[in-house]
């Protein structure tokens, strides 16, 4: 790691007078951009840095590596399928007779990639159990919030304006009742039973004809499957509601299960989980939404279809709830995603839900005598720990992995879900070999053992990362969200 | 089973299933009720070898065309310098997740501060977000930020200048969020003044949204608008082309709000729709009302500067059904795009960039004028680099003629009217080419 760089801005490498493109020269300059009113002109300068190319390839490659990545090492990161993310596919989602397409060009010059989409839907749909898939919505949220829109429209075109109440058990994610919201719905909060699963009483009470939906993963956050879920569909689908799945735990069951064969009606798919397309920090990310037969006409406009003749084009639906994107999504994502299927193919894809399951579970009964298991059953493709099963010392989930940071994986979830108090939540993909497993345990196990010798070593951990526990009070009390800001600021 | 992405041995698996107390991995599903086990394969094609996949892929290419490209309309051809693809590959930033753990995370932590700091320049606001999905979404998010930050008020004025793809979005976030949307009607290729004011005197308007440049490219004269906004407690939202922002009266000169929009014209391949990159940026007293991840400066436990996701409790996983947006992720690796598209443009290269592309558009409207079968279609209004033409040719011809000569000619807008974009990316060459098949076409 190159010091000298290290946590210099790129605002501070700048020399007045420097620069780091090469454009063509105006063969045009009669028309010049100073007769443009000057009412209409920027006056303020931009304070943007000038550097030359080197000093901005040796920037971004420095700050890289101050970064942790799947191709950096064990990334058990819960809840977000932290898988390989195939280089074939990279290279499939750059060549450029697709990256050089204009969106709005016309159908017979984008066969290739409408192909793409058409055929992606449909193997989506196959793996979903689903009639047909949008592959519109840019992320595993804006998926969940389309999704439920289509629910709305759905009961909206039958005149039922009453369904506003939106089922989302206690356990889910933070997100669910967020999109619910967002999406001008109710959100009706159901119990959770002592083993994870929801409370099917419960859930009684509240079904009527106020029932838009239930929001449910499954397995459920805690990596457990939802063995009610016949019963559960019934139920929904008698008082008029439909069910959503939210796709964010597929992987597990991939090979073993579908959402469609179990009852749901709605879902979204994260391709950046299930398919293998890389997180990139945060996104791009691509969250398509499928529905059972009957409802694909409210999926969001532009549909892209494909003719009787073969030919593919690009359709807009009276019925549709509308457009969550300006064009037809993530494009590239969904190069990415199909190139995964057709990489595994039929064969292989029906492996990835098990070993991932395996996984998960040899790790879980390799260190469940010194983690608290709170709920000791066979887990999907992940499971909590409920923190140190010895807590005497005082050592929290959080200072454990601080210091698994210092043995060089990247921490699990921690604090979520929020049914236990030290949530410490593991999902390690199929790609995983029991040999990187393996070391995981034994420093899961000699963490243990260093927060019962020496506790205070492991509450000041992590001791070998690039920076060492940042004030996160102080950036919040005190807001400092850009150079202009930290230049002006004197506490900072 | 043998594959490339599965490590495990016929003995590890037995080992770990030993750990396990099962016998064998369908053991592992047995708590799946019967009837909902699936029991088939799965109907898709075989496995491909990476030498198939490859073949595959160039195969579907094939069937596309790639065009020289003289359409716009919310999706820009610019020129994305070499080093841009290099560093995004590069897959500490690829591979990695949402910045949680700062420790670890500090590349990816600095460059959305970075790209903060930028947005903020470019668009001269106080404060930035760490990127939304797209310039339609980020409009949406603006519109809710709007109405939540409005105490009762529920109405929003739209430009009817703004992007239609934008407009679709902004509606259907509206239909389903109860929020009353209203148009501000259009006169002559801008938003209406008169209309505007009407609207606003009610007194319930809670934000108002213009764009700029707006749908037809036309530079728009805000003068007086946030007054009027603000008079009526009404926030004044920009949406603006992000790389037009280099020369063009930026929405902090304009005295809005807030200010969103997309970021593809700085540098992102157009990928036939996306990824792409939402940006919104505000005032610092609206920080706590700003939708998405924020990153923020602030030091670790030796005092060494670090960065870190902050203001977390305006957040969904936090504020779960109170949330006033369900985003939680950015559009990261695109946000980096950006990043080191402005980092090696500058404010220079930047100009640069539209002072090409004000020649180009200009030199191009004057040509297609001169051939007698165009004119432009509102001639008294200023223009960057996109323009509307009124013709009284056969639009869908003209662009099937152009389309068979490898050129893609504009974007249709009505059926006497074309829209023309021209970037630093086309040369005088590519421009009479376009012209002499209009020419041909004409005659």
């Amino acid at each position: 790691m190159n010091s000298t760089f290290y946590g210099k801005l790129i605002f501070e490498l700048g020399k007045e007078g420097r620069v780091g493109y090469s454009l063509p020269k105006n063969e045009f300059s009669e028309h010049n951009i100073d007769s443009l009113p000057s009412s209409l002109r920027r006056s303020e300068k931009m304070a943007l840095p000038e550097v030359d190319e080197l000093t901005v390839v040796r920037h971004y490659t420095n700050m890289s590596n101050n970064n942790f990545g799947v191709d950096t090492g064990f990334y058990p990161l819960g809840s977000c399928t932290m898988k390989y993310n195939p280089k074939v596919n990279e290279e499939i989602s750059n060549l450029s007779a697709f990256t050089t397409l204009h969106p709005l060009q016309g159908v017979s010059t984008v066969q290739g990639a409408l192909e793409v989409y058409y055929n992606l839907q449909k193997s989506l749909s196959e793996i979903a159990g689903l009639s047909e898939f949008t592959l519109n919505p840019f992320a595993g949220a804006h998926g969940e919030l389309t999704g439920l829109m289509v629910i709305r429209a759905y009961h909206n075109s039958r005149g039922d304006y009453k369904r506003v109440n939106v089922i989302v058990p206690d356990s889910a994610h933070g997100t669910n009742p967020a999109s619910a919201a967002v999406c001008g719905l109710k959100v009706v909060q159901v119990k959770s039973l002592s083993d994870g699963t929801i409370d099917v009483e419960d859930l009684k009470a509240h079904l009527d004809d106020t029932v838009a939906a239930i929001m449910m993963t499954n397995p459920n956050t805690l990596g457990i499957f939802e063995r009610s879920i016949p019963e559960i569909a019934n139920l929904v689908h008698e008082c008029g509601g439909l069910l959503y799945y939210d796709g964010a735990n597929l992987n597990a069951l991939l090979g073993k299960c579908r959402p469609g064969d179990m009852g749901f009606d709605v879902m979204h798919i994260n391709l950046h989980k299930t398919f293998s397309t890389p997180h990139g920090g945060g996104g791009p990310g691509s969250g398509p939404v499928g529905v059972r037969a009957g409802l694909e006409k409210f999926l969001p406009n532009p549909h892209v279809k494909k003719s009787d003749d073969g030919k593919f084009y690009i359709d807009n639906d009276k019925d549709a709830l509308g457009s969550v994107s300006a064009f037809i999504g993530n494009f590239s994502v969904m190069l990415k995603a199909y190139s995964y299927i057709l990489s595994l193919g039929k064969e292989n894809l029906k492996y990835v839900g098990p070993f991932a399951t395996l996984n998960a579970n040899y790790i879980k009964d390799s260190l469940k005598d010194v983690y608290e298991l709170p709920i000791d059953v066979v887990c999907k493709h992940e499971f909590v720990f409920d923190g140190l099963k010895d807590k005497s010392k005082g050592v929290t989930t959080m200072n454990v992995a601080k210091r698994l940071l210092d043995y060089g994986f990247h921490a699990p979830t921690i604090y979520f879900p929020l049914l236990f108090h030290e949530s410490l939540m593991i999902e390690p993909c199929e790609n995983e070999s029991k040999a990187t497993l393996d070391d995981f345990i034994a420093v899961m196990r000699k963490i243990a053992h260093e927060a019962a010798e020496d506790p205070e070593m492991v509450k000041a951990a992590p001791h070998n990362t690039p920076v060492r526990r940042p004030d996160d009070t102080l950036a919040a009390t005190h807001p400092i969200v850009t150079y202009r800001e930290l230049m002006t600021d004197t506490e900072a | 089973m043998n594959y490339k992405y599965f490590p495990h041995t016929v003995a590890e698996q037995e080992e770990m299933l030993k750990v396990c107390g099962k016998r064998s991995l369908d053991e592992l599903f047995d708590e799946i009720p019967e009837g909902i086990q699936f029991k088939r394969e799965y109907d898709l094609p075989s496995e491909m070898s990476e030498v198939e996949l490859r073949r595959f892929f160039a195969e579907l290419g094939a069937k596309n065309k790639t065009l020289t490209c003289f359409a716009g309309a919310g999706c820009y051809d610019h020129y994305s310098p070499a080093v841009i693809s290099h560093i995004i590959s590069r897959s500490e930033f690829l591979t990695s997740y949402t910045p949680y753990q700062a420790e670890i995370s500090q590349g990816t932590l600095q460059y959305i501060f970075e790209f903060q700091s930028m947005m903020t320049e470019l668009t001269g606001m106080e404060v930035g977000n760490a990127s939304m999905y797209d310039g339609a979404t980020a409009t949406a998010e603006a519109m809710m930020m709007a109405v939540s930050s409005a105490k009762k008020k529920n109405k929003v004025l739209v430009s009817s200048t703004l992007n239609p793809n934008v407009k679709a979005v902004v509606e259907t976030y509206a239909k389903y969020q109860g929020i009353d949307l209203e148009y501000i009607a259009e006169c002559d290729g801008v938003t209406d003044k008169t209309d505007f004011e009407a609207k606003l005197a009610a007194g319930d308007v809670a934000g108002v949204i213009v764009a700029s440049p707006n749908y037809y490219g036309i530079l728009e004269d805000y003068t007086g608008w946030a007054n009027a906004c603000h008079a009526q407690k009404a926030l004044f939202v920009m949406n603006c082309q992000a790389s037009a922002l280099g020369v063009i009266k930026s929405p902090g000169e304009w005295d809005a709000d807030i200010a969103a929009g997309d970021g593809q014209s700085l540098g992102i391949p157009m990928s036939f729709g996306g990824p792409y990159v939402g940006f919104l940026c505000t005032r610092k007293s609206l920080i706590r009302k700003m939708p998405g991840r924020v990153v923020g400066a602030t030091k670790d436990i030796n005092g060494k500067r670090s960065f870190v996701l902050t203001l977390q409790a305006r957040e969904q996983h936090i504020r779960r059904e109170k949330a006033t947006s369900n985003i939680c992720s950015n559009q990261s690796l695109m946000a980096l795009y950006v990043t080191i598209y402005l980092s090696l443009m500058g404010a220079k290269g930047l100009k640069e960039v539209n002072e090409l592309g004000y020649s180009g558009a200009h030199y191009l409207a004057d040509k297609l004028c001169a051939t007698g079968c165009f004119e432009l279609a509102y001639p008294e209004k200023s223009f960057l680099n996109e323009f509307v033409v009124k013709t009284s040719l056969d639009i869908d011809k003209l662009q099937a003629e152009c389309e068979s000569q490898g050129i893609l000619a504009g974007v249709k807008i009505a059926d006497d009217k074309l829209m023309l974009c021209v970037t630093e990316m086309r040369s005088k060459a590519e421009i009479d080419r376009l012209v002499d098949i209009v020419k041909q076409f004409k005659a």
